[in-house]
């Protein structure tokens, strides 16, 4: 007997990119996460997304409506986007409920109250990202602002990045299948995994010597650390450096562009002006040992 | 006569409802609703220019490369730099949008549009021994569906063996559009929301290796396209054959152009592209593209009255929430004050009318192999065929420009940020024209605007009350049956919307006759 694992994903306020970023899963793929059994004996029914599902319409907002209903307590809430908290909610609607649309917020505080657990995908679902950049026209908050306001406790694991890396989603999924939901210890206090987001950028980086010798690119296509041009490795937790984006193929400072920190709450507002050097951070330097010393050379 | 609800349309991109009056089973009159407002253009005053190509491309994360190009052209301009570009920076601009563009056009007619011609059920009857379609019989003898059911039942027309094949398509697809994301990546560093291209060039370096692995890639996607996507799209338009004459439109049709093939000139509107710049309507004569013509109205929008009908380049954004007679967040663009349709079909028909010789093989061959005369190309069908030829045409060009690349010159030009100054950007997305322009003061963005395709596709009516693109297709169709009504969600699709989609179907005088539920 195979476990069904009912999932809805809701797309709130963002713009499709996590959905997106899940379709390059490479290994497992998304066929094998969503058609296959991730793991022996557990198979993930996604019961709502509306990017890729064939129902539309009052016929796809029953699917989400029962998966509710019927399994009540025991299916996973994914949140995509951030959710507009103005006045009236007035900026952002899903599906109708007798002739009136449905505010996403209304929807993220049905969906949440009956969840398992919660998981909110992308830097605008986990800390209102882009969707909430000053002047934050329409008060797009994230969904631990939504949960909080309405007295909603659940199980809640942030999986930020804009978007994020496919295996940062794929990965906590699997965790929870194999593990159970993650304890306390597993999540650092922005409720990410410490297991994708527990180093900085600037741990890992392969241009890290550059930054401790003082070798600074000082235009695109330079060689050396990309600081100087705006890169926000050293305030900015992911694995990026180790894992590599798309298939292992490359990653933003593989292209020699600066990391703009979308996986931190500061992204966009403080992690910008994205191309102007941070203020100077007190770092320390791999090279600092052999500062000086004979045995250098 | 009824009222059928369809809230919402799934399997397009973002929030969209549209309402369609049906009356004796042909649709009198639509609104189409724009339902999610997140104000991008507000957010961007007060910010440094150059954060516009990474802010723009969070509008869309399925066409985020075209918003990072349309951005960047659109600072180039400002900083007087449009014409200095080095070509390496030209060309492997061209090679990260086209990857996108190509790998996107393969995952619409896959992922988004062929579940409503695939049986994806005809699966459980399969008894080869290809293990991926095994894979999925297994999925359905389980009996939880999601996300392949429910579905309208009735119009699926595909013998057996064509839907097994397809639903095998459909899981290679998945595998193709990912390796497409990884040529993206090769130059742009990652794929959604790319870091490549930046005002003044490319943050990349064009190696030897880089271009291999690129060119290999590619040619994975060409052999796809022409193997398996042009051939689907041909048995999908052979077993829907009314589907030629289903969703015809405005036949206005606008093409920004897109893929610099020389960087020489500063003004986009004329440069060398491999998609030519112009509007061609119903009689495929060509006119010049004229920048100045595109306004934006809102009086059928919910903004301020006193914003409609400027060009872009001084357009506002100033929401007004239940303005009366306002029915979406979309503005309707405009172009010399009438309706124009934008996308593959645009560009096609443009760069066909200009008289490419590639593009006429194409298209007369493929309208040849259908036994259909060039105005076919005005519906559903003629949508779906001429992204799929897009799909090659851009494809079969990477290589040869990859070629191009010179390892070891520049991919940037160093510029200097203008206290004052105002820039536009055009090119081509997958899903059509798409404009940016801004306005800089104090070496800050004062005003920035995006016009993007989907907003020309569905927009609300202008203020003459004229019907936006795919209302005028909706209008006029005969549904065969209300509670599957698949002639709406085809036609709607077709246009490869990015906004998620509810359509409501209402008597003339908008009383409910029963709300509809398919099991």
């Amino acid at each position: 007997m195979v476990k069904e694992i009912p999932v809805v994903y809701l797309q709130t306020a963002a713009c499709s990119g996590c959905a997106v970023t899940l379709l390059n899963a490479a290994s497992p793929t998304i066929k094998n996460v969503l058609i296959d059994q991730l793991a022996p004996g557990v198979h993930i029914n996604l019961r709502f997304h509306p990017v890729i599902m064939a129902a539309a319409g009052g016929m796809a907002i029953q699917a989400m409506e029962d998966t509710a209903r019927e399994k009540k307590g025991g299916y996973v809430l994914v949140v995509d986007g951030a959710v507009s908290m103005a006045t009236d909610a007035i900026y952002g609607a899903v599906g109708e409920r007798n002739g009136q649309p449905v505010t996403m917020l209304e929807r993220v505080t049905e969906l949440a109250r009956d969840a398992l657990a919660v998981i909110a995908i992308g830097t605008c679902a986990s800390f209102g990202g882009i969707s909430a950049a000053a002047p934050n026209p329409t008060n797009a908050q994230p969904v631990r602002k939504v949960l909080e306001a309405k007295g909603i406790k659940k199980p809640l694991v942030n999986i930020p990045g804009c978007p994020p890396h496919p295996d940062w989603f794929v990965g906590t999924v699997a965790s929870i299948i194999l593990n159970g939901l993650p304890k306390a210890e597993d999540l650092d206090d922005l409720l990410r995994p410490k297991a994708f987001y527990g180093k900085l950028i600037h741990e890992n980086c392969p241009r890290r010597a550059s930054f401790d010798e003082g070798k600074f690119a000082k235009k695109f296509g330079d060689e050396g650390c990309l600081y100087e041009l705006g890169c926000k490795g050293p305030i900015t937790y992911a694995d990026c450096p180790l894992r590599r984006w798309n298939s292992g193929t490359n990653w933003v400072i593989g292209a020699g562009a600066p990391c703009n920190g979308c996986t931190q709450p500061e992204f966009p507002d403080e992690a910008s002006p994205f191309y102007e050097k941070l203020v100077d951070v007190a770092l320390p330097t791999i090279g600092a040992y052999w500062a000086g010393k004979e045995e250098k050379k | 006569m009824g009222k059928i609800v369809i809230d919402p349309v799934t399997r397009i991109e973002g929030h969209l409802k549209i309402e369609a009056i049906v009356e004796n089973g042909v649709v009198r009159d639509v609104r189409a609703t724009g339902n999610l407002f997140r104000g991008l253009e507000i957010m961007l005053r007060g910010r440094d220019p150059r954060d516009a190509q990474i802010i723009t491309q969070r509008i869309c994360g399925v066409c985020p490369q075209s918003h990072g190009i349309a951005a960047t052209l659109n600072l180039d301009s400002a900083f007087g730099i449009a014409d200095k570009i080095p070509d390496n920076a030209r060309i492997i601009r061209n090679l990260i949008q086209g990857a996108h563009i190509a790998q996107d056009h393969i995952l619409h007619f896959y992922h988004l549009a062929a579940l409503d011609y695939v049986n994806v059920a005809d699966v459980a009857k399969y008894e080869g021994n290809d293990s991926q379609l095994n894979s999925v019989k297994d999925f359905i003898s389980r009996g939880a569906l999601g996300p392949f059911l429910p579905r309208y039942e009735g119009d699926y027309r595909l013998p057996k063996e064509v839907n097994q094949q397809a639903v095998a398509h459909y899981v290679k697809a998945l595998e193709i559009r990912r390796i497409g994301h990884e040529a993206v990546s090769i130059f742009g560093g990652k794929i959604p929301h790319g870091v490549g291209v930046v005002p003044g060039g490319v943050t990349s370096v064009p190696t030897v290796d880089n271009i291999m692995a690129y060119i290999w890639k590619i040619k994975i996607l060409q052999d796809f396209i022409d193997n398996v996507y042009i051939p689907d799209v041909l048995a999908v338009a052979g077993a829907y054959p009314d589907y030629a004459s289903i969703g015809v439109g405005c036949k206005n049709l606008l093409s920004y152009g897109s893929f610099d093939l020389d960087g020489k000139s500063a003004d986009y509107t004329t440069r060398s592209r491999l998609f030519q710049q112009g509007t061609v309507s119903a009689d495929l004569k060509i006119a010049p593209l004229d920048a100045s013509k595109i306004t934006e109205q809102v009086r059928h929008s919910w903004y301020e009255d006193a914003t409609s009908n400027l060009h872009p380049s001084h357009g506002e954004t100033r929401p007004q929430y239940g303005k009366p007679g306002a029915y979406s967040w979309t503005k309707a663009p405009r172009y010399d004050g009438q309706v124009y349709e934008v996308g593959p079909l645009a560009r096609v028909a443009v760069t066909y009318a200009k008289g490419d010789p590639k593009i006429k093989e194409m298209v007369e061959g493929s309208l040849k192999k259908l036994k259909a005369k060039p105005t076919a190309l005005f519906s559903v069908m003629g949508r779906h065929l001429a992204r799929a030829l897009s799909a090659k045409f851009i494809a079969d060009s990477l290589e040869g420009w990859a070629l191009q690349l010179k390892p070891g010159e520049p991919a940037y030009v160093p510029y200097e940020l203008p206290d004052e100054a105002t820039g536009m950007g055009i090119t081509e997305a997958a899903r059509g024209a798409l404009g940016h322009w801004v306005e800089i003061k104090g070496r800050k963005i004062a005003n920035y605007q995006a016009v993007v395709p989907t907003t020309w596709n569905i927009s609300p009516m202008d203020d003459k009350g004229q019907h936006g693109p795919v209302e005028q297709a909706l209008i006029g169709t005969k549904v065969k049956d209300e509670k599957n009504p698949f002639e709406i969600v085809r036609i709607i699709r077709s246009f490869d919307p990015c906004l998620a989609c509810a359509i409501h179907v209402v008597t003339p005088k908008g009383r409910e006759l029963g709300q509809f539920r398919v099991a």
